[in-house]
């Protein structure tokens, strides 16, 4: 057992941790900017999917990471502001058009991936992000190394965080955005526009959707393949829930979330070997679930989320 | 400028929604410093214009001139930019939000961030000159109603407003606290603001008007220049076009009680009940006054069998039904007219005949061993319009596609084609014309006439007045007294509702 | 400037024309992804008509290919009416086929085999839908997130099974040991794959749609979705109705499980449904939840699905294109249904 302990609390483990948590940041924050604002976005397993797409092949044909990466923030806006006119300004079912998001959005990647890269044995892959130690930072034990030395978009997620509450709790914008979420009336009786909010809110989440899944085809896996989300945009979307809609708690549940995941890794690699690995797999999955109905008591989701806004109905 | 500019004009205002003419050609003044009476029944196009003033809607034709300049209002915040703000009836506030964020709400920052200090100062300001405090930092759920009316009008002086509406303000407001707002508009007055107060209570009016435009239909009716020395006779019939003769009623003959409450307690939702001791009896109608939240939506729900009580017995017709579920309490025979149609009495998207049978689908009448009778359930919706005159084009319409009055007849058929020995009704008449409302309290009476016993919750005090044999109040969850209707005056009821008066 | 005005009522025809703008919509953008693709449109859709209906085989190959998201269609539009969000049809297919199939590898006569199958099948598909259900009604646990993880947790349990203890001796490979031939569901057209699934899945349609619209549970169900708070007021235990709404799809979706596994597969495998839970979603939008609507519904999807194959194989356009056409037929729908409650005006009046 001490071996198997030993295994798992090795050096890399903290840094698997932080690799695992940082797409689910983006992706949970851009999920939680959406749903403050009141719209629940489903589309974004298929944002996600995308992105890691066009932020792929972006990167591979212009040998530009950030070329890549822009791509994917632009992608993943667009996808946003594809939802955004589906929901916000038509007022059509929120869960619905989130599906169809996913599906179309899927079908879209599969559909160019495979235009520009044909058929291939080996999927082709790419130079991805090189990690860049921070001077003097990166020499402190223990946790220098993980947290320091790590890829620029780790550090940029880990930025993310107390910007996205600044935004929201300390700016008209964010007091406006919540409004929106909460008394779409309030803030439109306020002068604020409450389909301007909406959009801005799912655009900018659908680019933070889009940096989460170019992380995974750019500096984690460094390529391409069909199941490269696998899911991971619906952990997020259980994650705003359990992170209570705030940017702090929502990280801190990507982060609880990444622990879980790196630890069946290690256990994996450990060797447990009477065990299928796909239990492992499934444990993040069955764990969040839980977590929900442990939660579901706190929870207190935006008022109006699901909520079309429609001004001059009678 | 010169002063006899007035601060608001509209001109030649109409509006049309569909078939429904709200406004036409509406001409309203209102001048510095000023307070104007808006008058006129439900439906009489009082909000539809006041809207158009605040940039909700446009208007088919007409011109709006602020300070003589012609203005146009597309948006709520062009109609803020140009001076105006609204308390509208229902209140635009984040209830899990503080009281500075909903105040602070479309507001420029200072360099990008909210400006919290800045706001105080202003706060406090605003908190001296009108006497409207306010603690900031509170959550808004946690304010009483006039404190949450009491934001909203300081967000509309914190945007500089120099027209200030009030939808209906005192709807929602114990008689004490009616005084407390008269006050501070009073004193916005003295500072040089206009406002134009909405309101159908005449004696309120004449209280607080200096001048009075009162609307029916969608027009003018008539203005009345000194409201305060106006008989409200007079008024009135300016708002309706005819004399108010309350429906005959026949003398109450009582008989053992059919709904009986005892020493009940619940928990919510909103304020929940304690230790309410309640009869009605056959052939009475008891009415429930109380201003809104006081515990009248858990009464109706302990009663229909919609919330458990945990505490106390409720008993129908002798009957035990503390523990019953709502379609177990219906089958003993009670009706239920709920307070919203559209969220809880009806099923909007699906055929008017489909919630004229959903109490009932599972009776004999409607079905067999699980299977629908689509013909007995046609044939029912049909026999009730007719009968009801409900006008639609037939019983597979959307039912949401029914206007508010037809909804209301649609909904008595449904409780009263059963003959129920216990009626609860709540606000049945909010929202209805005249002629609908008297269609609803003449069946009302008819069914006391059958020996039926009738609860009836309302916040329209003359509704009760005219209606029931005895009158309890509700203060928070309590039965803060009983009258006789022939004890019962709008002053007794209102010390009662504002609990100043505890004992019963 | 365009605005939306509410319907008082929409004409009869205009309700089935719907479906056919949408996906006619579809159609000529996605027309625009063949041509970046360097094909010609006709030619591309050409072939996947022939494909699909060319002839009786292609007709018999799609209906095979269209019973499952026939189930699954139905599963999503019978949850959908009670505004149970169930986006588990995924996961509940796949308990489905597992149970069938553990059902059809014992010896036992063909009949009994196939009825036991179907019935197992059922219930591990309701048992399913059952979680979501359940946590929904009891801790207000939000509904499609958990039915869409358990599509993950169930498809990891069906790997790990297959992997290792109900690996299949003989081949070796990551894939079930197969049915029992006398469970094999019978063939209804000699040479071609048209099973008595089929039959079965054209036959629960109607049956679907009359629990719907002419039982007084089909009353509740849809009285439930479309306003709780009214049925609770017209004492209907809404929260019963979703439980009961949610082992009905539950079990329609597991049936296209069995129906895969007694009817195409023999055995369970990784792939053995490539999204059909998902294209149920589809469907039953495209079938404005009318489970009648849900048979032409899922054959398009099956045409379009088959045809891609081919169309990829004449004209080399990626197979995905289905996917692409999945997605957005979905979304046409969704807004062409906005043109049922809705119509577009300009905003007029002064200016």
């Amino acid at each position: 057992m001490n071996a198997v302990l030993e295994q798992v609390f090795q050096v890399g483990f903290l840094a698997a941790i932080i690799r695992i948590a940082t797409p689910l940041a983006f992706a949970t924050l851009g999920e939680m900017f959406s749903e403050r604002a009141g719209v629940l976005n489903l589309g974004i397993e298929g944002i996600m999917l995308l992105s890691a797409m066009t932020g792929f092949t972006t990167a591979s044909l212009t040998g530009s990471l950030w070329l890549g990466i822009l791509a994917a923030i632009i992608t993943g806006a667009l996808m946003g502001a594809l939802h955004a006119v589906l929901t916000v300004a038509l007022g059509l079912s929120q869960h619905v058009c989130g599906i169809g998001v996913t599906l179309f959005g899927s079908g879209l990647a599969y559909f160019f991936y495979r235009l520009v890269f044909g058929q291939q044995s080996v999927p082709p892959s790419i130079e991805g992000f090189k990690p860049v130690p921070i001077p003097i930072l990166s020499d402190i034990p223990v946790i220098g190394p993980p947290i320091f030395n790590q890829f620029t978009l780790v550090y940029l997620a880990i930025l993310a965080i107390p910007i996205s509450a600044f935004l929201l709790y300390r700016t008209p914008w964010g007091l406006s955005l919540r409004m929106v979420g909460e008394n779409p009336r309030a803030a439109d009786s306020a002068g604020v526009s409450v389909i301007g909010m909406r959009f801005q809110a799912v655009m900018l989440g659908g680019a933070l959707m889009g940096v989460a899944g170019a992380f995974l085809t750019m500096a984690q896996f460094n390529a391409f393949t069909f199941g490269v989300i696998s899911g991971r945009g619906w952990v997020a979307i259980a994650l705003v829930v359990f992170g209570r809609w705030d940017p702090w708690r929502s990280a801190g549940a990507a982060l609880l979330f990444a622990f879980v995941d790196a630890l069946q890794l290690r256990l994996q690699a450990a060797g447990l070997g009477h065990i299928p690995y796909e239990i492992f797999l499934m444990l993040p999955f069955v764990l969040t679930i839980v977590a929900m109905a442990l939660m579901s008591r706190n929870a207190v989701a935006p008022s109006a989320l699901l909520k079309p806004f429609r001004r001059e109905e009678r | 400028m010169s002063p006899d500019v007035p601060l608001i004009e509209m001109r030649g205002i109409s509006k049309s929604f569909g078939a429904v003419k709200a406004n036409q050609a509406v001409d309203l003044v209102v001048g510095r410093g000023e307070i104007l009476g808006l008058l006129g029944e439900n439906g009489a196009g009082k909000t539809t214009l006041m809207n158009i003033l605040f940039g909700a809607y446009q208007p088919d034709a007409g011109e709006i001139f602020i300070e003589g300049k012609p203005t146009v209002i597309n948006s709520s915040a062009d109609a803020l930019a140009a001076g105006i703000g609204m308390v509208h009836q229902h209140f635009h506030l984040a209830g899990r939000m503080s009281v500075l964020e909903n105040l602070l709400i479309g507001i420029p920052g200072k360099n990008g961030r909210l400006d919290r200090a800045g706001a105080l100062v202003k706060l406090a300001e605003i908190a001296d000159r009108y006497g409207l405090k306010l603690d900031p930092d509170v959550a808004v759920s946690s304010l009483s109603i006039g404190e949450q009316q009491r934001l909203e009008i300081v967000k509309a002086l914190y945007r500089g407003a120099k027209l200030l509406i009030l939808d209906e303000p005192t709807a929602v407001l114990a008689p004490g606290e009616v005084e407390g707002l008269f006050a501070a508009l009073r004193a916005m007055t003295q500072q040089g603001l206009g406002i134009i107060f909405i309101s159908h209570k005449l004696n309120e009016v004449r209280a607080l008007t200096h001048r009075c435009t009162v609307l029916r239909h969608g027009r003018v009716a008539g203005r009345v220049d000194r409201p305060a020395e106006t008989a409200t006779a007079e008024m009135a019939r300016l708002m309706c076009g005819h004399e108010i003769v309350p429906p005959a009623k026949g003398p109450s003959v009582p008989g053992s009680a059919v709904l009986q409450l005892e020493r009940v307690s619940t928990d919510g939702p909103g304020m929940p009940l304690r230790d309410v001791s309640l009869s009605v009896r056959e052939g009475e109608i008891v009415g429930i006054a109380g201003v809104s939240g006081n515990g009248q939506r858990a009464l109706a729900d302990v009663v229909s069998g919609m919330l458990r009580p945990n505490a106390g017995q409720i008993e129908i017709g002798g009957k035990a039904v503390s523990r019953f579920t709502p379609r177990e309490v219906q089958a003993l025979g009670l009706g239920r007219i709920p307070e919203d149609r559209m969220t809880t009495g009806l099923v909007t998207n699906l055929p008017l005949a489909d919630s004229m049978v959903l109490p009932r689908v599972g009776t004999e009448a409607f079905s067999r061993k699980g299977l629908l009778k689509p013909g007995a359930i046609i044939a029912f919706a049909e026999e009730q319009i007719k009968a009801y005159d409900i006008r639609c084009p037939g019983p597979m319409i959307r039912a949401g596609a029914l206007s508010g009055g037809n909804l209301q007849k649609a909904l008595l058929a449904r409780e009263l084609a059963f003959d129920p020995k216990v009626l609860i009704a709540a606000q049945p008449t909010r929202g209805l014309d005249i002629g609908a409302a008297r269609f609803v309290h003449e069946k009302f009476l008819a069914l006391r006439e059958r020996r039926c016993g009738i609860l009836v919750i309302s916040e329209d005090l003359e509704e009760l007045l005219t209606l029931s044999d005895r009158i309890a109040v509700m203060y928070e969850g309590r039965i803060a007294g009983m009258l006789d209707a022939a004890d019962a005056t709008v002053a007794r009821l209102g010390m009662l509702m504002s609990g100043a008066e505890g004992n019963a | 400037m365009l605005r939306l005005e509410p319907r008082q009522r929409t004409p009869g025809w205009f309700n089935l024309a719907l479906p056919f703008a949408a996906i006619i919509a579809t159609l000529v953008l996605c027309s625009g992804l063949i041509k970046m693709a360097g094909a010609s449109v006709f030619q591309a859709y050409g072939v996947m008509l022939d494909a699909s209906f060319g002839d009786t085989y292609a007709v018999t190959e799609t209906l095979v290919r269209a019973t499952p998201m026939i189930f699954t269609g139905l599963a999503v539009a019978v949850a959908f009416r009670a505004k149970f969000w169930n986006i588990g049809a995924e996961g509940q297919l796949l308990a489905g086929a597992m149970a069938g199939c553990w059902v059809g590898t014992f010896p036992m006569a063909g009949p009994l085999a196939m009825l036991l199958m179907a019935i197992v099948g059922a219930v591990a598909g309701a048992a399913v839908a059952l979680i979501p259900a359940l946590l929904r009604v009891k801790l207000k646990v939000d509904d499609v997130v958990s039915s869409l993880l358990l599509n993950s947790i169930v498809f990891y349990i069906l790997m790990a099974l297959i992997e290792t203890v109900w690996k299949d001796p003989l081949s070796g490979y990551p894939i079930s040991p197969p049915i029992e031939d006398a469970a094999n569901l019978p063939v209804l057209l000699a040479g071609t794959r048209l099973h008595l699934g089929v039959l079965v899945a054209l036959i629960a349609a109607p049956v679907v749609w009359f629990v719907i619209a002419r039982t007084t549970l089909g009353f509740k169900i849809r009285v439930t979705g479309e306003n709780p708070e009214a049925a609770r007021y017209g004492g209907i235990g809404v929260e019963r109705i979703i439980v009961l709404a949610a082992i009905l799809s539950g079990a329609l979706a597991g049936l296209a499980g069995v129906a895969e596994v007694g009817g195409v597969h023999f055995q369970v495998m990784s792939d053995i449904s490539p999204g059909y839970g998902y294209s149920g979603i589809v469907i039953a939008m495209l079938a404005r939840l009318n489970p009648l609507g849900v048979v032409p519904a899922a054959i398009f999807l099956a045409a379009v699905m088959t045809g891609a194959e081919a169309m990829s194989r004449a004209t080399g356009v990626p197979p995905f294109l289905s996917d692409v056409i999945q997605g957005m037929a979905l979304l046409a729908m969704l807004v062409a249904l906005l043109f049922t409650a809705y119509r577009i005006r300009r905003r007029g009046g002064a200016s």
